[in-house]
């Protein structure tokens, strides 16, 4: 037995195993955080059942049984020691650990909490009635309850199972009206606001110039006071759209028998989850994924969808993308072909190949300074002096994000482009110089169509940064809510100025700083989910990239 | 295209002189292109020093008028309003003169309405903002004053307009009893206005407070008036604070008595205490703004700073915090409105400004050739105004922006106002006007290179060690999928893997605090039994997973670890620590414990430096020359040996770069330590506790930074601090790796 342990030892297996467990332990961290961020974030869309629970609380036997509707949202143990620290009582004869259940309750205009635990011990019987529904509502969360009656003008119209359809039909009414004030107050007021705002600006510019002629000011007057007309005439078709929305309501039996009564106008959507088929349950799945990716986020961002965080992170990487390719590219290009090689270019080098090293927030720092304050400060002083002393370009914005993060990922693409560079065979450069090729088109005929997939690698790893940097944008530009895209209708339509919102930055900021962090949980799961989508996607892209390139050359050298 | 003829001059044809010429101009253009990006890349470190570079400047003085006095009066006090356009000089025959400041041309001059047969014998002044003075009068009166500046802007130019007016009505207050003069005077206003006088011992106080009054006419004041002896000898001076809770008195032989004087009817003598050497004797004292350190100044060429502090028994006593030296022959030492700093006017002519914070001599300037005998501060303390012997008025711009920076302020243990002991504190910014920034980096790098530190001690075991496997012991096949895997977590977003630190694995790790240390002791003794146990299988079974494929079998091993300690978890804590272990720890070792600790700061941290190191160390391992491997096999080393005395000897520098990219990057992360740490500034080396690192620091205060501010620029120096430690540590790593990269090809 001691020769065999001797053996054992000497042979080096043992430490040969504890490397492997090394790698097994990396992989199974990776995997698992994946899949933990991959079932948290797909579960959420998909409809939970509704349970009726009777819960007999346990401090007090004298006590009515309780009765909740509601999610469980959540199974853990706790041991009853912790349980008894934290001051319950009532739980003689119970030992060791006992199972507990988050339970969603919605209703938190009504009872003041959503969420409540509830220990197995606790709960008698649970049932799932069939009848229940859940109302998503644009504010105040979700409602369970039964659906009692329709009202139209506080008159009842449905009752009993006649109202689950009439509600149907009338909430796709309130889904038209809405989507139409949407676009009036979005759009075409939107528009008028910000021409009103144009026009002042315009007007202080005449002034500051000293061109204000009456004449001048006039035609601004004019062009004002028609916009005000139109503001007025489309403020009315919007108050009598609000008078129309506001018709209906229902009447719903909740948990502890009150009857709520809740306009239609704040129903975003309302469904029986426990009388689902599984296609319907699948159908629901797929309408609550396309709302989330194209929706705008309501209640603090903690519901709804998060479009303007995509369409924001979109933006800001394909305006990084323009500036950071042609520049990056262009300083490898000078690195490796032009300029001569020596110790300057190694030192060079080595100083590019750190700054992908330094921390983004310096970034942030220096994105700050240089360009929101010292850049963008000096802009507003020689073409947007009729701003001030309100900050055009002076305060973080889309374009100064944008800067920052080409700035930070530039070091990315160099090193890139110039590996690929230096792989292609020196055979074919003097090929075609010596075929009597200028270097400038052997450059662009042949060396660089070849070095271009190494490009797009740089490129991609440099979108993949992008995307998931946080830290600097949130000195940059980005914001928790934007009041509006930084693309729209409006002349000049790209408002580089505008501060935009972020997948990662949205993660951050609701899950740690919204009021309500237990209810917007599965929803930063999701953000999480389709952010690292995104990015595993593009890196897997960028490494298949590089390994076909690497196959490419070993033929040509071959 | 046409053919090619002998003789003819290609040289000159137009096409070819075209392609030429653009040739030429890409030249330029790339070689344009090129170096302007590497300047904007270098540029980052020039702004940030140009931004940092100001918090070292010496602060300076310069002159910027000086006329005569024009009057023949003694001076009682000099004053000057907001903008340092207008200055007041109060004289001891009752007239207050208004001058520019810039050429001395007289604007107004108002007469202070006196009682007959009087004199001014005493003056005090309270708190800058608020203007008001008191003149202590011969027959035991005060007249209690306020300068007032009406700021308006006809035709678009400011115009100021000095006033005087009488906060308490424009009668005299009763002060001193029975007509005794008032030798001594202090008066402090906040809501109530106290004053105190003195008179040969006789010490007396009187406050007024605004009676509400039930129409909402205008308030009238009650009196409230206490009297008491002191045995201190000849009092220098009275002083107040601005809350109006205390009262010190400060005798010429430097005796202190702090008295309590919250409630009038129940005046307390806290403290008695000797403030200076013997035979040396007080000159000045003052309070510094916030009124909560007293500087004494004596003739001994020393001024000391005072405050109480808490002992032992909560009990709270004056103490000597620091001293300022060889600040030579000085006549009056005058506090600055809104910063730690005082202005000393020397018998020489100079003014010396001290900032107490810092612990520095910030400037020294000869203002005159002769003594100077008073001196102001603009509120702004961008200027000075001083009265030479000669009667001639002097009037200094000043440029010190950042005098609260000094290397001491910056990094070591320094005694703020308030606290018991010297300490290192960051805390910049404060709701309150006369708060005393606490800027020490010290505690910012300590929490850095806390999370750096265990991010490292989790990460560096397993990325150096499944590099070794993965580049030495596994099957190519697999080491195609397992490199490319592990390099993808270097992608995750750590905006994500904070979020999942914060929010998961906080409360996981709370809920199974046992169950965590479990995995790390039991994983490795089940992979040894495991091991022990396979070498002695027999060999059918063991030939059915090839070699280099251990590392897929140990999969199912490391999560069934990892779920058993988790399950085994409430068990254990059930046993040994009462059901409980962070409430155990607090109980049983004292140690408090964080959600957001340090704990999960490192695993989170390290999961996010793995793939770097792991990604380096495994190049380095991998391209060691085969040959030297071959030839130690060949001689009949085991290849454990092999790996041991020939590859990881030869790899060692290129494994060490790799650590050096990881500690780079663990310490400028941000969003991970922004999110899984409480983000509390405290110096603290427990696993259970959280930390701010200098990343963190930065991203939650930029924003609300005040630009150019102390604040601004030292933010800047953190994030110089972080620029220049990584880059130093990443070069030192790509030294390291291109050396290595020589040593291999020469082999």
């Amino acid at each position: 037995m001691a020769t065999g342990i001797k053996n054992w030892l000497d042979s080096g297996t043992p430490w040969i195993w504890l490397n492997a467990a090394a790698v097994s332990s990396s992989l199974v961290m990776v995997l698992g955080l994946l899949l933990l961020i991959a079932v948290k974030g797909m579960g959420h869309f998909w409809p939970a059942t509704i349970w009726d629970m009777q819960v007999q609380p346990l401090s007090d036997a004298a006590e009515p049984v309780q009765h909740l509707i509601g999610e469980i949202q959540d199974t853990e143990s706790v041991s009853v020691a912790s349980l008894r620290d934290a001051g319950a009582t009532g739980l003689d004869g119970l030992e060791g650990q006992v199972e507990r259940y988050l339970v969603k309750t919605g209703n938190r205009d009504v009872s003041g909490l959503d969420f409540r635990w509830v220990l197995a011990p606790a709960l008698q019987a649970r049932t799932r009635p069939e009848a229940v529904v859940v109302f998503e509502r644009m504010e105040w969360g979700n409602l369970y309850g039964f659906v009692e009656q329709i009202l139209n003008d506080g008159q009842p119209v449905a009752e009993g199972d006649a109202a689950w359809l009439e509600l149907q039909a009338r909430l796709e009414r309130v889904e038209r009206l809405r989507s139409e004030i949407r676009h009036l107050e979005k759009t075409e007021i939107g528009s008028i606001n910000y021409r009103i705002e144009r026009l002042r600006l315009d007007r202080r510019r005449l002034e500051l110039d000293g061109e204000d002629t009456p004449q001048a000011l006039a035609a601004i007057e004019q062009e004002r006071s028609e916009l005000q007309d139109r503001f007025a005439g489309l403020r009315q078709t919007l108050d009598a759209r609000y008078r129309e929305i506001g018709r209906d309501s229902v009447q719903v039996a909740v948990m502890g028998g009150t009857q709520v009564s809740v306009p239609l106008q704040n129903v975003v959507r309302a469904y029986r989850p426990n009388a689902m088929s599984l296609l319907d349950r699948v159908g629901f799945y797929f309408s609550k994924l396309w709302e989330f990716v194209s929706a705008e986020p309501r209640e603090a961002n903690t519901e709804g969808g998060i479009f303007p965080a995509i369409f924001g992170t979109v933006m800001m990487v394909i305006l990084m993308s323009v500036l950071v390719t042609p520049f990056g590219v262009v300083a490898a290009i000078y690195l490796r072909e032009y300029a001569r090689q020596g110790p300057m270019t190694r030192l060079i080098r080595i100083a590019v190949n750190n700054l992908a090293g330094v921390p983004s927030i310096v970034y942030g720092v220096f994105g700050l300074g240089f360009f929101v304050y010292f850049l963008g400060g000096n802009i507003d002083q020689l073409f947007f002096p009729e701003a001030l002393p309100a900050p055009t370009f002076g305060t973080p914005g889309l374009m100064w994000a944008s800067l920052t993060l080409a700035l930070l990922t530039v070091p990315v693409v160099i090193v890139a482009t110039e590996e690929g560079l230096a792989r292609v065979p020196s055979a074919i450069r003097e090929g075609s110089l010596a075929l009597g090729a200028t270097k400038a088109e052997t450059l662009w005929r042949t060396v660089l169509p070849m070095a271009s997939p190494a490009m797009m690698t740089g490129l991609i790893l440099a979108i993949a940064r992008a995307a998931g940097e946080v830290a600097p944008l949130m000195l940059v530009g980005v914001v928790k809510l934007a009041p509006a895209l930084p693309l729209d209708g409006n002349p000049p339509f790209i408002h580089l100025d505008r501060k935009f919102m972020h997948l990662g930055f949205h993660i951050y900021d609701v899950g740690f700083q919204s009021p309500n962090v237990e209810a917007s949980r599965p929803l930063v799961f999701a953000t999480a989910l389709l952010l690292v989508a995104v990015i595993v996607a593009l890196n897997l892209a960028a490494i298949s990239i590089r390994n076909r390139l690497r196959e490419r050359y070993r033929s040509l050298e071959q | 295209m046409s053919e090619y003829t002998p003789g003819q001059d290609y040289g000159s044809s137009p096409h070819f002189r075209l392609r030429l010429l653009k040739n030429r101009v890409a030249r330029v253009a790339v070689a344009a292109g090129g170096i302007g990006v590497i300047i904007a890349i270098l540029l980052i470190l020039f702004y940030l020093l140009y931004v940092v570079v100001p918090l070292g400047e010496t602060p300076e003085m310069h002159e910027a008028a000086s006329y005569p006095l024009q009057s023949e009066a003694p001076v009682v006090y000099l004053s000057m309003e907001e903008q340092a356009e207008i200055g007041a000089v109060f004289q001891r025959d009752g007239l207050v003169r208004f001058l520019s400041t810039a050429d001395g041309s007289l604007l107004d001059q108002i007469r202070l309405k006196l009682p007959d047969n009087t004199e001014i014998v005493s003056f005090s002044a309270a708190h800058a903002v608020s203007g008001t003075l008191a003149f202590g009068l011969s027959n035991g009166q005060a007249l209690v004053v306020r300068q007032r500046y009406q700021v308006s802007f006809p035709d678009d130019r400011r115009v100021i307009t000095p006033s005087i007016e009488y906060p308490l009505g424009e009668a005299p207050i009763d002060v001193m009893p029975d007509g005794l003069p008032v030798q001594r005077l202090a008066i402090q206003e906040d809501d109530s206005f106290t004053l105190a006088g003195w008179s040969d011992n006789l010490l007396s106080l009187v406050r007024a407070e605004v009676q509400e009054s039930m129409l909402g006419e205008e308030g009238t004041f009650e009196f409230r008036r206490t009297l008491g002896y002191t045995n201190l000898g000849n009092v220098k001076t009275l002083l107040l604070d601005p809350a109006q809770h205390n009262l010190y008195v400060v005798s010429e032989s430097g005796d202190l008595a702090w008295y309590e004087i919250a409630d009038l009817s129940d005046v307390q003598l806290k403290e008695q205490l000797h403030l200076v050497a013997p035979g040396v004797k007080v000159i000045d004292a003052r309070l510094l703004t916030g009124g909560n350190s007293i500087m004494v100044a004596s003739d001994d060429g020393v001024v000391d700073q005072w405050f109480s502090v808490r002992d032992d028994k909560d009990a709270r006593h004056m103490a000597k915090i620091r001293s300022f030296e060889n600040v030579g022959d000085l006549r009056e030492l005058v506090p600055e409105v809104s910063r730690k700093e005082f202005m000393l006017a020397g018998a020489d002519g100079t003014v010396s400004v001290f900032h107490t914070t810092a612990d520095k001599l910030v400037i020294r300037q000869a203002i005159t050739d002769t003594g100077l005998q008073r001196l102001a501060v603009a509120p702004r303390s961008n200027a000075l105004w001083a009265l030479d012997d000669r009667d001639r008025l002097h009037f200094w711009r000043i440029k010190n922006d950042y005098p609260e920076v000094s290397w001491s302020a910056l990094w070591s243990k320094v005694w703020y106002e308030g606290y018991d002991r010297p300490e290192y504190i960051w805390q910049s910014s404060s709701a309150s006007n006369d708060f005393e920034p606490k800027l020490s980096l010290t505690p910012l790098t300590f929490g850095t290179l806390k999370a750096a530190f265990y991010a490292m001690l989790f990460a560096i075991p397993l990325a150096i060690l499944g590099a070794i496997f993965t580049a030495y012991f596994m099957a190519p096949k697999m080491r195609q999928v397992v490199k490319p895997s592990i390099e993808i977590m270097e992608a995750l977003p750590t905006v994500i893997l904070g979020f999942l630190a914060g929010l998961w694995l906080a409360p996981l790790v709370e809920s199974h605090l046992p169950g965590i240390f479990t995995i790390f002791l039991l994983l490795p003794v089940v992979v040894l039994l495991l091991s022990y146990i396979w070498m002695h299988l027999p060999g059918g079974l063991r030939r059915r997973v090839p070699e280099g494929w251990e590392a897929l079998l140990l999969i199912p091993v490391v999560i069934g670890t990892v779920f058993l300690s988790l399950w085994l978890s409430p068990l254990l804590e059930l046993w040994w620590f009462d059901g409980d272990m962070p409430h155990w720890l607090k109980a049983e070792l004292g140690i408090g414990y964080d959600q957001r600790n340090s704990l999960v700061v490192g695993l989170a941290m390290g999961f996010a430096v793995i793939p770097t190191i792991f990604s380096i160390a495994e190049d380095a391992i991998f391209s060691v020359p085969r040959h030297l491997t071959n030839g130690s096999l060949a001689l009949g080393a085991t290849s454990w040996q092999t790996l041991v005395r020939v590859v990881l000897l030869t790899a060692s520098p290129g494994i060490f770069s790799g650590i050096m990219m990881g500690v780079g990057r663990a310490v400028g992360e941000t969003m991970i330590v922004l999110m899984a740490t409480g983000n509390t500034p405290v110096m603290d080396m427990s696993v259970f506790q959280g930390m701010r690192t200098l990343s963190a620091n930065i991203a939650v205060e930029m924003p609300e930074a005040e630009v150019a501010s102390t604040h601004y620029r030292v933010l800047f120096l953190a994030a110089l601090v972080l620029f220049i430690f990584t880059f130093v540590f990443n070069t030192g790593a790509e030294l390291v790796r291109q050396h290595l990269r020589r040593k291999y090809s020469s082999l």
